[in-house]
Protein backbone atom coordinates (compact mmCIF):
# COMPACT_ATOMS: atom_id res chain seq x y z
CA UNK A 1 0.00 0.00 0.00
CA UNK A 2 1.57 3.00 -1.01
CA UNK A 3 0.79 6.19 0.76
CA UNK A 4 0.60 9.27 -2.33
CA UNK A 5 1.13 11.81 0.11
CA UNK A 6 3.39 14.12 -2.21
CA UNK A 7 1.91 12.80 -5.13
CA UNK A 8 0.12 16.04 -6.06
CA UNK A 9 0.13 19.15 -3.46
CA UNK A 10 -3.82 20.55 -3.79
CA UNK A 11 -4.29 23.55 -6.06
CA UNK A 12 -4.65 26.60 -4.01
CA UNK A 13 -7.98 26.70 -5.10
CA UNK A 14 -9.27 29.81 -2.50
CA UNK A 15 -5.74 31.87 -4.33
CA UNK A 16 -7.51 31.91 -7.78
CA UNK A 17 -9.34 35.38 -8.44
CA UNK A 18 -12.62 34.83 -9.56
CA UNK A 19 -15.57 37.37 -10.50
CA UNK A 20 -17.91 37.20 -7.60
CA UNK A 21 -20.93 38.53 -9.43
CA UNK A 22 -24.61 37.44 -8.11
CA UNK A 23 -24.62 35.04 -12.34
CA UNK A 24 -21.16 33.81 -11.37
CA UNK A 25 -21.87 32.69 -7.99
CA UNK A 26 -24.94 30.33 -9.71
CA UNK A 27 -22.85 29.26 -12.08
CA UNK A 28 -20.52 27.75 -9.39
CA UNK A 29 -23.29 26.43 -7.59
CA UNK A 30 -25.04 25.39 -10.35
CA UNK A 31 -22.77 21.78 -10.45
CA UNK A 32 -23.36 21.04 -7.13
CA UNK A 33 -27.18 21.69 -6.67
CA UNK A 34 -28.39 18.47 -8.70
CA UNK A 35 -26.51 16.19 -5.69
CA UNK A 36 -27.53 18.36 -2.73
CA UNK A 37 -31.39 18.59 -4.09
CA UNK A 38 -31.12 14.89 -4.31
CA UNK A 39 -29.77 14.55 -0.94
CA UNK A 40 -32.24 16.67 0.66
CA UNK A 41 -35.06 15.81 -0.79
CA UNK A 42 -34.07 11.58 0.04
CA UNK A 43 -32.88 12.00 2.59
CA UNK A 44 -34.27 14.81 4.84
CA UNK A 45 -37.74 14.41 3.95
CA UNK A 46 -38.41 10.59 5.02
CA UNK A 47 -37.17 12.56 8.55
CA UNK A 48 -39.64 15.44 8.59
CA UNK A 49 -42.37 12.95 7.70
CA UNK A 50 -40.81 10.50 10.90
CA UNK A 51 -41.39 13.91 13.20
CA UNK A 52 -45.10 14.31 11.51
CA UNK A 53 -45.80 10.60 12.56
CA UNK A 54 -44.56 10.78 15.81
CA UNK A 55 -47.38 12.94 16.79
CA UNK A 56 -49.89 10.42 15.29
CA UNK A 57 -51.90 7.33 16.18
CA UNK A 58 -51.20 5.15 13.52
CA UNK A 59 -51.13 1.70 12.97
CA UNK A 60 -51.23 0.10 8.89
CA UNK A 61 -53.33 -3.17 9.94
CA UNK A 62 -56.05 -0.79 11.47
CA UNK A 63 -58.20 1.29 8.56
CA UNK A 64 -58.88 5.18 9.11
CA UNK A 65 -55.60 6.20 8.94
CA UNK A 66 -53.33 8.42 11.26
CA UNK A 67 -54.63 10.63 13.53
CA UNK A 68 -53.01 13.32 15.92
CA UNK A 69 -52.80 11.82 18.88
CA UNK A 70 -49.98 14.96 21.28
CA UNK A 71 -47.14 13.44 22.92
CA UNK A 72 -48.91 9.75 23.27
CA UNK A 73 -46.32 8.18 21.14
CA UNK A 74 -43.48 9.65 23.11
CA UNK A 75 -44.46 8.91 27.14
CA UNK A 76 -45.03 5.60 25.48
CA UNK A 77 -41.56 5.44 24.18
CA UNK A 78 -40.09 6.76 27.28
CA UNK A 79 -41.71 4.40 29.64
CA UNK A 80 -40.98 1.00 26.71
CA UNK A 81 -38.14 -0.58 29.01
CA UNK A 82 -37.62 -2.51 25.66
CA UNK A 83 -36.86 1.00 23.95
CA UNK A 84 -34.31 2.06 26.90
CA UNK A 85 -32.96 -1.43 26.77
CA UNK A 86 -32.33 -1.51 22.73
CA UNK A 87 -30.67 2.00 23.27
CA UNK A 88 -28.27 1.20 26.06
CA UNK A 89 -27.49 -1.95 24.12
CA UNK A 90 -27.08 -0.60 20.83
CA UNK A 91 -23.95 1.95 22.49
CA UNK A 92 -22.64 -1.15 24.12
CA UNK A 93 -22.29 -3.21 21.06
CA UNK A 94 -21.02 -0.06 18.93
CA UNK A 95 -18.80 0.84 21.54
CA UNK A 96 -17.56 -2.53 22.32
CA UNK A 97 -16.64 -3.86 19.02
CA UNK A 98 -15.41 -0.69 17.56
CA UNK A 99 -12.76 0.07 20.53
CA UNK A 100 -11.96 -4.53 19.87
CA UNK A 101 -11.87 -4.40 16.49
CA UNK A 102 -9.50 -0.93 16.89
CA UNK A 103 -7.13 -2.77 19.37
CA UNK A 104 -6.84 -6.11 17.26
CA UNK A 105 -6.26 -3.45 14.39
CA UNK A 106 -3.22 -2.04 15.79
CA UNK A 107 -2.11 -5.42 16.42
CA UNK A 108 -2.90 -6.65 12.90
CA UNK A 109 -1.72 -3.28 11.58
CA UNK A 110 2.00 -3.47 13.55
CA UNK A 111 2.53 -7.23 12.31
CA UNK A 112 1.99 -6.34 8.53
CA UNK A 113 3.91 -3.03 8.80
CA UNK A 114 7.32 -5.51 8.72
CA UNK A 115 8.50 -7.10 5.59
CA UNK A 116 8.05 -11.22 5.84
CA UNK A 117 7.43 -13.99 3.45
CA UNK A 118 4.12 -13.61 1.97
CA UNK A 119 3.33 -10.57 3.45
CA UNK A 120 0.56 -9.82 0.36
CA UNK A 121 -1.16 -12.96 1.08
CA UNK A 122 -1.55 -12.57 4.73
CA UNK A 123 -2.87 -8.98 3.92
CA UNK A 124 -5.27 -10.28 1.46
CA UNK A 125 -6.34 -12.58 3.89
CA UNK A 126 -7.11 -10.49 6.84
CA UNK A 127 -8.80 -7.90 4.90
CA UNK A 128 -11.23 -10.54 3.12
CA UNK A 129 -13.78 -10.82 6.13
CA UNK A 130 -14.56 -6.98 5.78
CA UNK A 131 -15.76 -7.77 2.04
CA UNK A 132 -17.91 -10.88 2.83
CA UNK A 133 -21.59 -9.97 3.03
CA UNK A 134 -22.97 -9.30 6.37
CA UNK A 135 -26.18 -11.47 5.97
CA UNK A 136 -23.40 -14.52 4.13
CA UNK A 137 -21.23 -14.06 7.54
CA UNK A 138 -23.85 -13.86 10.06
CA UNK A 139 -25.89 -16.99 8.54
CA UNK A 140 -21.94 -18.78 7.97
CA UNK A 141 -21.45 -18.15 11.46
CA UNK A 142 -25.00 -18.88 12.59
CA UNK A 143 -24.53 -22.30 11.32
CA UNK A 144 -21.45 -24.33 10.05
CA UNK A 145 -19.34 -22.24 12.60
CA UNK A 146 -21.24 -21.79 15.95
CA UNK A 147 -23.70 -24.42 16.21
CA UNK A 148 -23.90 -26.31 19.04
CA UNK A 149 -23.83 -29.58 17.65
CA UNK A 150 -21.50 -29.57 14.03
CA UNK A 151 -19.86 -26.37 14.07
CA UNK A 152 -16.21 -25.83 13.67
CA UNK A 153 -15.61 -23.70 16.50
CA UNK A 154 -16.52 -26.32 19.19
CA UNK A 155 -14.26 -28.58 17.42
CA UNK A 156 -11.64 -26.67 17.64
CA UNK A 157 -11.84 -25.71 21.39
CA UNK A 158 -12.93 -28.57 22.06
CA UNK A 159 -9.31 -29.65 23.56
CA UNK A 160 -9.48 -26.94 25.67
CA UNK A 161 -12.58 -28.65 27.55
CA UNK A 162 -14.95 -26.51 26.31
CA UNK A 163 -17.74 -28.75 24.72
CA UNK A 164 -21.03 -28.49 22.67
CA UNK A 165 -21.26 -24.57 23.93
CA UNK A 166 -24.64 -23.61 22.54
CA UNK A 167 -23.16 -20.07 21.76
CA UNK A 168 -26.02 -18.11 20.30
CA UNK A 169 -28.24 -19.40 23.44
CA UNK A 170 -25.73 -18.62 26.03
CA UNK A 171 -23.76 -16.05 24.93
CA UNK A 172 -25.68 -14.56 22.06
CA UNK A 173 -24.73 -10.68 22.40
CA UNK A 174 -20.94 -11.83 22.95
CA UNK A 175 -21.65 -13.98 19.97
CA UNK A 176 -22.78 -11.34 17.47
CA UNK A 177 -20.24 -8.85 18.74
CA UNK A 178 -17.61 -11.18 18.22
CA UNK A 179 -18.76 -11.43 14.52
CA UNK A 180 -19.15 -7.50 14.02
CA UNK A 181 -15.50 -7.10 15.45
CA UNK A 182 -14.27 -9.98 12.52
CA UNK A 183 -16.32 -7.87 9.98
CA UNK A 184 -14.18 -4.47 11.38
CA UNK A 185 -11.16 -5.51 12.24
CA UNK A 186 -9.61 -5.09 8.58
CA UNK A 187 -11.42 -1.81 8.35
CA UNK A 188 -9.16 -0.73 11.34
CA UNK A 189 -6.04 -2.66 10.27
CA UNK A 190 -6.08 -0.60 6.96
CA UNK A 191 -6.02 2.39 8.19
CA UNK A 192 -3.76 1.72 10.89
CA UNK A 193 -1.90 0.33 8.57
CA UNK A 194 -1.53 3.43 6.22
CA UNK A 195 -1.00 5.50 9.24
CA UNK A 196 2.24 3.39 10.22
CA UNK A 197 3.72 3.47 6.41
CA UNK A 198 3.02 7.28 6.21
CA UNK A 199 5.56 7.50 9.59
CA UNK A 200 8.70 9.42 8.19
CA UNK A 201 11.91 6.49 8.22
CA UNK A 202 14.36 9.10 9.28
CA UNK A 203 12.35 10.20 12.70
CA UNK A 204 12.60 5.99 13.69
CA UNK A 205 16.15 6.45 12.39
CA UNK A 206 17.46 8.68 14.57
CA UNK A 207 14.98 7.42 17.70
CA UNK A 208 17.13 4.10 16.62
CA UNK A 209 20.44 5.98 16.93
CA UNK A 210 19.59 7.90 20.31
CA UNK A 211 19.25 4.26 21.53
CA UNK A 212 15.48 4.13 21.95
CA UNK A 213 14.31 0.48 22.35
CA UNK A 214 11.70 -0.86 20.20
CA UNK A 215 8.19 -0.24 22.85
CA UNK A 216 9.66 3.36 23.71
CA UNK A 217 9.80 4.09 20.44
CA UNK A 218 6.46 3.12 19.64
CA UNK A 219 5.13 4.53 22.25
CA UNK A 220 6.48 7.97 21.62
CA UNK A 221 6.64 8.41 18.40
CA UNK A 222 4.46 6.28 16.30
CA UNK A 223 1.40 6.57 18.94
CA UNK A 224 0.89 10.00 18.60
CA UNK A 225 1.24 10.06 14.60
CA UNK A 226 -1.32 7.37 14.46
CA UNK A 227 -3.77 9.45 16.36
CA UNK A 228 -5.91 11.29 13.98
CA UNK A 229 -6.11 7.70 12.21
CA UNK A 230 -7.13 6.24 14.77
CA UNK A 231 -9.48 8.83 15.49
CA UNK A 232 -10.92 8.09 11.99
CA UNK A 233 -11.07 4.43 11.97
CA UNK A 234 -13.40 4.70 15.62
CA UNK A 235 -15.45 7.67 13.77
CA UNK A 236 -16.34 5.89 10.79
CA UNK A 237 -16.52 2.27 11.98
CA UNK A 238 -19.21 3.84 14.90
CA UNK A 239 -20.80 5.34 11.99
CA UNK A 240 -21.55 2.38 10.46
CA UNK A 241 -21.60 -0.35 13.37
CA UNK A 242 -24.50 1.52 15.07
CA UNK A 243 -26.77 0.97 12.28
CA UNK A 244 -25.43 -3.15 12.78
CA UNK A 245 -29.22 -5.05 11.61
CA UNK A 246 -27.94 -8.16 10.01
CA UNK A 247 -26.33 -9.95 12.53
CA UNK A 248 -28.81 -9.23 15.36
CA UNK A 249 -31.94 -9.81 12.87
CA UNK A 250 -30.45 -13.13 11.25
CA UNK A 251 -27.73 -14.26 14.38
CA UNK A 252 -30.62 -13.97 17.28
CA UNK A 253 -33.21 -12.34 16.10
CA UNK A 254 -33.01 -9.91 18.43
CA UNK A 255 -33.10 -12.70 21.89
CA UNK A 256 -32.86 -15.12 23.15
CA UNK A 257 -35.32 -12.38 24.83
CA UNK A 258 -34.52 -8.85 24.38
CA UNK A 259 -30.62 -9.62 24.86
CA UNK A 260 -29.46 -8.61 21.48
CA UNK A 261 -32.14 -6.39 20.37
CA UNK A 262 -30.27 -2.91 19.68
CA UNK A 263 -32.48 0.46 17.64
CA UNK A 264 -32.35 -1.25 14.52
CA UNK A 265 -33.89 -4.34 15.25
CA UNK A 266 -36.02 -2.91 17.45
CA UNK A 267 -37.71 -0.12 15.19
CA UNK A 268 -37.78 -3.15 12.57
CA UNK A 269 -39.92 -4.81 14.94
CA UNK A 270 -42.53 -1.68 15.89
CA UNK A 271 -42.91 -1.28 12.25
CA UNK A 272 -42.65 -5.32 11.00
CA UNK A 273 -44.22 -7.06 13.51
CA UNK A 274 -46.09 -4.36 15.44
CA UNK A 275 -47.39 -2.70 12.92
CA UNK A 276 -47.03 0.65 14.93
CA UNK A 277 -45.39 3.80 12.80
CA UNK A 278 -46.32 6.32 15.11
CA UNK A 279 -44.32 4.52 17.79
CA UNK A 280 -41.48 3.72 15.68
CA UNK A 281 -41.38 7.49 13.87
CA UNK A 282 -41.29 8.56 17.95
CA UNK A 283 -38.64 6.40 18.60
CA UNK A 284 -37.10 7.03 15.66
CA UNK A 285 -36.43 10.75 16.35
CA UNK A 286 -35.58 9.85 19.81
CA UNK A 287 -32.52 8.31 18.27
CA UNK A 288 -32.20 11.03 15.64
CA UNK A 289 -32.01 13.91 18.62
CA UNK A 290 -29.68 11.51 20.54
CA UNK A 291 -27.49 10.88 17.16
CA UNK A 292 -27.36 14.42 16.79
CA UNK A 293 -25.87 15.34 19.71
CA UNK A 294 -23.09 12.88 19.13
CA UNK A 295 -22.68 13.59 15.61
CA UNK A 296 -21.79 17.07 17.13
CA UNK A 297 -18.76 16.04 18.81
CA UNK A 298 -18.20 13.25 15.97
CA UNK A 299 -18.21 16.11 12.88
CA UNK A 300 -15.78 18.21 14.96
CA UNK A 301 -13.60 15.63 15.38
CA UNK A 302 -14.12 14.94 11.53
CA UNK A 303 -13.16 18.64 10.98
CA UNK A 304 -9.72 18.56 13.37
CA UNK A 305 -8.91 15.08 11.45
CA UNK A 306 -9.49 16.34 7.72
CA UNK A 307 -7.65 19.39 8.78
CA UNK A 308 -4.37 17.48 9.89
CA UNK A 309 -4.67 15.34 6.88
CA UNK A 310 -5.05 18.31 4.10
CA UNK A 311 -2.37 20.42 6.36
CA UNK A 312 0.27 17.34 5.82
CA UNK A 313 -0.69 16.77 1.88
CA UNK B 1 24.54 2.05 9.17
CA UNK B 2 24.52 -0.21 11.69
CA UNK B 3 26.60 -3.48 11.44
CA UNK B 4 25.40 -6.55 12.39
CA UNK B 5 27.55 -9.36 13.57
CA UNK B 6 27.04 -12.74 12.70
CA UNK B 7 25.25 -13.95 15.94
CA UNK B 8 23.51 -10.79 15.46
CA UNK B 9 22.39 -11.76 12.08
CA UNK B 10 21.05 -15.18 13.22
CA UNK B 11 18.84 -13.96 15.99
CA UNK B 12 17.28 -11.48 13.41
CA UNK B 13 16.35 -14.19 10.67
CA UNK B 14 14.94 -16.06 13.75
CA UNK B 15 13.05 -13.34 15.17
CA UNK B 16 12.16 -12.49 11.48
CA UNK B 17 11.49 -16.02 10.64
CA UNK B 18 8.93 -15.73 14.15
CA UNK B 19 7.15 -12.50 12.93
CA UNK B 20 6.20 -14.07 9.41
CA UNK B 21 4.77 -17.20 11.61
CA UNK B 22 2.61 -15.15 14.16
CA UNK B 23 1.42 -13.47 11.47
CA UNK B 24 0.52 -16.22 9.12
CA UNK B 25 -1.58 -17.75 11.88
CA UNK B 26 -3.29 -14.05 12.42
CA UNK B 27 -4.06 -14.70 8.83
CA UNK B 28 -5.35 -18.11 8.55
CA UNK B 29 -7.88 -17.38 12.13
CA UNK B 30 -8.94 -14.41 10.64
CA UNK B 31 -9.60 -16.20 7.44
CA UNK B 32 -11.02 -19.66 8.87
CA UNK B 33 -14.51 -18.54 8.81
CA UNK B 34 -14.67 -17.74 4.80
CA UNK B 35 -12.60 -20.95 3.71
CA UNK B 36 -15.39 -23.20 6.24
CA UNK B 37 -17.46 -21.73 4.46
CA UNK B 38 -16.58 -22.48 0.87
CA UNK B 39 -15.24 -25.91 1.97
CA UNK B 40 -18.96 -26.65 3.49
CA UNK B 41 -20.46 -25.22 -0.04
CA UNK B 42 -19.03 -28.51 -1.83
CA UNK B 43 -20.27 -30.97 0.80
CA UNK B 44 -23.02 -32.95 0.26
CA UNK B 45 -25.94 -32.16 2.82
CA UNK B 46 -25.48 -35.26 4.68
CA UNK B 47 -21.37 -34.61 5.30
CA UNK B 48 -22.19 -31.05 6.49
CA UNK B 49 -23.72 -31.74 10.23
CA UNK B 50 -22.01 -34.11 11.39
CA UNK B 51 -19.75 -34.29 15.02
CA UNK B 52 -16.60 -34.13 14.46
CA UNK B 53 -16.89 -31.93 11.27
CA UNK B 54 -15.71 -32.96 8.55
CA UNK B 55 -12.55 -32.32 6.65
CA UNK B 56 -12.21 -35.42 4.21
CA UNK B 57 -15.02 -36.09 1.94
CA UNK B 58 -16.03 -36.49 -1.78
CA UNK B 59 -16.77 -32.67 -2.89
CA UNK B 60 -19.96 -31.99 -4.88
CA UNK B 61 -21.24 -29.48 -7.33
CA UNK B 62 -25.17 -30.17 -6.29
CA UNK B 63 -25.63 -27.48 -3.74
CA UNK B 64 -24.16 -24.88 -5.96
CA UNK B 65 -26.24 -25.81 -9.16
CA UNK B 66 -29.27 -26.06 -6.67
CA UNK B 67 -28.64 -21.86 -5.76
CA UNK B 68 -27.96 -21.38 -9.34
CA UNK B 69 -30.94 -22.59 -10.22
CA UNK B 70 -33.26 -20.64 -7.49
CA UNK B 71 -31.43 -17.07 -7.09
CA UNK B 72 -31.83 -15.75 -10.91
CA UNK B 73 -34.94 -12.83 -9.85
CA UNK B 74 -32.37 -12.35 -6.70
CA UNK B 75 -29.47 -12.02 -8.35
CA UNK B 76 -31.01 -10.08 -11.37
CA UNK B 77 -32.20 -7.39 -8.72
CA UNK B 78 -29.04 -7.41 -7.46
CA UNK B 79 -27.05 -6.38 -10.29
CA UNK B 80 -29.79 -3.65 -11.13
CA UNK B 81 -29.96 -2.17 -7.59
CA UNK B 82 -26.01 -2.15 -7.69
CA UNK B 83 -25.08 -0.92 -11.20
CA UNK B 84 -28.12 1.69 -11.15
CA UNK B 85 -27.35 3.51 -8.03
CA UNK B 86 -23.56 3.30 -8.91
CA UNK B 87 -24.07 4.86 -11.89
CA UNK B 88 -26.68 7.79 -10.55
CA UNK B 89 -23.49 7.90 -7.72
CA UNK B 90 -21.01 8.57 -9.87
CA UNK B 91 -23.30 11.50 -12.71
CA UNK B 92 -24.22 13.58 -9.22
CA UNK B 93 -21.37 13.70 -7.44
CA UNK B 94 -18.55 14.29 -10.04
CA UNK B 95 -20.17 17.69 -10.46
CA UNK B 96 -20.75 17.83 -6.83
CA UNK B 97 -17.26 17.00 -5.90
CA UNK B 98 -16.14 20.15 -9.09
CA UNK B 99 -18.19 22.37 -7.20
CA UNK B 100 -16.42 21.78 -3.63
CA UNK B 101 -13.13 21.45 -4.95
CA UNK B 102 -11.74 22.80 -8.47
CA UNK B 103 -13.97 25.83 -8.49
CA UNK B 104 -15.35 25.98 -4.99
CA UNK B 105 -18.61 27.16 -4.07
CA UNK B 106 -17.92 30.00 -0.59
CA UNK B 107 -19.31 27.61 1.91
CA UNK B 108 -17.87 24.53 0.27
CA UNK B 109 -17.07 23.88 4.07
CA UNK B 110 -20.27 23.46 5.09
CA UNK B 111 -21.50 21.51 1.81
CA UNK B 112 -19.20 18.93 3.12
CA UNK B 113 -20.19 18.34 6.40
CA UNK B 114 -23.85 18.92 4.99
CA UNK B 115 -22.96 15.75 3.35
CA UNK B 116 -21.21 13.74 5.58
CA UNK B 117 -23.86 15.00 8.45
CA UNK B 118 -26.69 12.71 6.28
CA UNK B 119 -24.76 9.34 7.08
CA UNK B 120 -24.60 10.09 10.48
CA UNK B 121 -28.53 10.29 10.63
CA UNK B 122 -29.24 6.78 10.93
CA UNK B 123 -31.71 5.94 8.11
CA UNK B 124 -33.16 2.90 10.67
CA UNK B 125 -35.15 5.81 12.26
CA UNK B 126 -37.17 6.67 9.60
CA UNK B 127 -38.25 2.85 8.75
CA UNK B 128 -41.64 3.06 9.49
CA UNK B 129 -42.24 6.50 7.19
CA UNK B 130 -40.27 5.45 4.49
CA UNK B 131 -42.92 2.35 4.01
CA UNK B 132 -45.06 4.71 4.05
CA UNK B 133 -43.69 6.86 1.58
CA UNK B 134 -43.34 4.40 -0.44
CA UNK B 135 -46.39 3.12 -0.18
CA UNK B 136 -47.81 5.86 -1.39
CA UNK B 137 -45.66 6.70 -4.30
CA UNK B 138 -46.22 3.50 -5.46
CA UNK B 139 -42.69 2.33 -5.44
CA UNK B 140 -42.88 0.08 -2.62
CA UNK B 141 -40.92 -3.87 -3.76
CA UNK B 142 -39.61 -2.16 -6.54
CA UNK B 143 -35.95 -1.67 -7.68
CA UNK B 144 -36.29 1.87 -8.96
CA UNK B 145 -37.18 2.58 -4.87
CA UNK B 146 -33.76 0.73 -3.79
CA UNK B 147 -31.52 2.33 -7.11
CA UNK B 148 -33.12 5.76 -5.04
CA UNK B 149 -32.07 4.51 -1.87
CA UNK B 150 -28.76 3.16 -2.27
CA UNK B 151 -27.70 6.30 -4.66
CA UNK B 152 -28.60 8.66 -1.77
CA UNK B 153 -26.63 5.59 0.51
CA UNK B 154 -22.98 6.05 -1.28
CA UNK B 155 -23.72 9.91 -2.60
CA UNK B 156 -21.78 11.26 0.45
CA UNK B 157 -19.28 8.86 0.31
CA UNK B 158 -18.42 9.54 -3.49
CA UNK B 159 -18.67 12.97 -2.91
CA UNK B 160 -15.52 13.21 -0.33
CA UNK B 161 -13.61 10.46 -2.11
CA UNK B 162 -14.06 12.02 -5.79
CA UNK B 163 -13.36 15.74 -3.93
CA UNK B 164 -10.22 14.15 -2.78
CA UNK B 165 -8.94 12.97 -5.96
CA UNK B 166 -9.99 16.38 -7.45
CA UNK B 167 -7.33 18.03 -5.15
CA UNK B 168 -4.92 16.20 -6.50
CA UNK B 169 -5.17 17.17 -10.31
CA UNK B 170 -2.13 19.61 -10.90
CA UNK B 171 -3.08 23.14 -10.80
CA UNK B 172 -0.57 23.72 -14.04
CA UNK B 173 -2.78 22.21 -16.19
CA UNK B 174 -6.45 23.18 -14.85
CA UNK B 175 -4.83 26.75 -15.65
CA UNK B 176 -3.48 25.39 -19.20
CA UNK B 177 -6.88 24.58 -19.56
CA UNK B 178 -8.43 27.64 -18.69
CA UNK B 179 -5.51 29.65 -20.95
CA UNK B 180 -6.93 27.87 -23.98
CA UNK B 181 -9.92 29.39 -23.67
CA UNK B 182 -11.86 25.70 -22.06
CA UNK B 183 -15.52 26.24 -20.85
CA UNK B 184 -16.36 24.42 -17.45
CA UNK B 185 -17.51 21.11 -19.80
CA UNK B 186 -14.30 20.69 -21.35
CA UNK B 187 -12.58 21.48 -18.34
CA UNK B 188 -13.93 18.22 -16.38
CA UNK B 189 -14.18 16.21 -19.52
CA UNK B 190 -10.82 16.53 -21.19
CA UNK B 191 -8.63 17.43 -18.14
CA UNK B 192 -10.13 16.22 -14.87
CA UNK B 193 -11.81 13.06 -15.48
CA UNK B 194 -8.80 11.37 -17.32
CA UNK B 195 -6.88 12.12 -14.78
CA UNK B 196 -9.07 10.60 -12.28
CA UNK B 197 -10.00 7.87 -13.76
CA UNK B 198 -8.75 5.68 -11.42
CA UNK B 199 -9.86 7.25 -8.51
CA UNK B 200 -13.70 7.06 -10.01
CA UNK B 201 -12.82 3.43 -10.61
CA UNK B 202 -12.04 3.44 -7.13
CA UNK B 203 -15.01 5.09 -5.84
CA UNK B 204 -17.68 2.78 -8.11
CA UNK B 205 -16.32 -0.28 -7.13
CA UNK B 206 -16.66 1.13 -3.03
CA UNK B 207 -20.84 2.26 -3.83
CA UNK B 208 -20.66 -1.58 -5.35
CA UNK B 209 -19.88 -3.16 -2.28
CA UNK B 210 -22.23 -1.43 0.45
CA UNK B 211 -24.87 -1.44 -2.31
CA UNK B 212 -24.58 -5.09 -3.07
CA UNK B 213 -24.31 -5.95 0.32
CA UNK B 214 -27.23 -4.12 1.77
CA UNK B 215 -30.01 -6.10 3.80
CA UNK B 216 -31.95 -3.37 6.10
CA UNK B 217 -33.88 -1.48 3.24
CA UNK B 218 -34.03 -4.79 1.11
CA UNK B 219 -35.71 -6.82 3.78
CA UNK B 220 -38.40 -3.54 4.83
CA UNK B 221 -39.05 -2.17 1.54
CA UNK B 222 -39.23 -4.92 -0.93
CA UNK B 223 -41.36 -8.48 -0.88
CA UNK B 224 -40.39 -10.59 -4.67
CA UNK B 225 -40.05 -8.04 -7.32
CA UNK B 226 -37.02 -6.48 -5.96
CA UNK B 227 -35.55 -9.06 -3.44
CA UNK B 228 -31.89 -8.85 -3.40
CA UNK B 229 -29.14 -11.03 -3.15
CA UNK B 230 -28.96 -11.00 1.02
CA UNK B 231 -32.90 -11.65 0.87
CA UNK B 232 -31.79 -14.77 -1.32
CA UNK B 233 -29.53 -15.99 1.07
CA UNK B 234 -32.07 -15.89 3.77
CA UNK B 235 -34.62 -17.69 2.03
CA UNK B 236 -32.30 -20.52 2.18
CA UNK B 237 -32.69 -21.02 5.38
CA UNK B 238 -35.67 -23.46 5.52
CA UNK B 239 -37.43 -23.57 8.49
CA UNK B 240 -36.46 -27.50 9.33
CA UNK B 241 -34.46 -30.05 7.23
CA UNK B 242 -30.78 -30.26 7.15
CA UNK B 243 -29.74 -26.76 5.25
CA UNK B 244 -26.20 -26.38 6.07
CA UNK B 245 -23.77 -26.88 2.71
CA UNK B 246 -26.78 -25.60 0.71
CA UNK B 247 -26.40 -22.41 2.82
CA UNK B 248 -23.01 -22.52 2.04
CA UNK B 249 -23.19 -22.63 -1.22
CA UNK B 250 -25.18 -19.71 -1.60
CA UNK B 251 -22.72 -17.80 0.95
CA UNK B 252 -20.63 -18.72 -1.18
CA UNK B 253 -21.71 -17.43 -4.42
CA UNK B 254 -23.35 -14.02 -2.65
CA UNK B 255 -20.34 -12.98 -1.44
CA UNK B 256 -17.47 -13.84 -4.04
CA UNK B 257 -17.75 -11.23 -6.47
CA UNK B 258 -17.40 -8.87 -3.52
CA UNK B 259 -14.45 -10.42 -2.26
CA UNK B 260 -13.00 -10.72 -5.62
CA UNK B 261 -13.47 -6.52 -6.48
CA UNK B 262 -12.02 -5.88 -2.92
CA UNK B 263 -8.95 -8.39 -3.49
CA UNK B 264 -8.42 -6.68 -6.94
CA UNK B 265 -9.26 -3.17 -5.38
CA UNK B 266 -6.68 -3.27 -2.32
CA UNK B 267 -4.80 -0.43 -2.98
CA UNK B 268 -7.81 1.81 -3.20
CA UNK B 269 -9.91 0.35 -0.74
CA UNK B 270 -8.22 2.18 2.36
CA UNK B 271 -8.44 5.48 0.29
CA UNK B 272 -12.10 4.88 -0.30
CA UNK B 273 -12.56 3.70 2.84
CA UNK B 274 -11.46 6.85 4.60
CA UNK B 275 -13.24 9.03 2.04
CA UNK B 276 -10.25 10.41 0.59
CA UNK B 277 -8.76 11.59 4.15
CA UNK B 278 -5.83 8.67 3.91
CA UNK B 279 -3.81 8.87 0.16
Amino acid sequence: MTVLKDLAPPPKVEARPRAVGRRERWLLRLPLMPALIYVVVVTQIPFLVTLWYSFQNYFWDTPGGAKFNGLTNYTTVFKDTNFRGALVRSVVMTASAVILAMILGVAFAVLLDRKFIGRGVVRTLIITPFLVMPAAAALVWTGPMLDPNFGLVNYLLEPFGIHHVAWLSVHALGSVIAVMIWQWTPFMTLIVLAGLQSQPPDTLEAAKVDGAGAFATFRELTIPHLRPYIELGILLGSIYLVNTFDAVRLMANGGPGTSTTNIPFYLYQQVNNAFDVGGAAAAGVVTVILTIIIATFALRMFARVFQFEEAQG
Amino acid sequence: MTTVSAPGRLRQSAGQMGWAIVAWLVGIVFFLPVLWMVITAFKPESAAETWPPKFVFAPTLAEFRLVFSGMGPFLTHSVIATVGSTILVLLLSVPAAYALSVHPVKHWRDGLFFFISTKMLPIVAAIGPLYVIALKTHLLDSIWLLIILYTAMNLPLAIWMIRSFMLEVPSELLEAAQLDGAGRIREIGSVILPIISPGLIATALICVIFAWNELFLAINLTVTNAATMPMFLISSVPQEGLYIAHLSAAATVASVPVILVGWIAQRSLVRGLSMGAIK
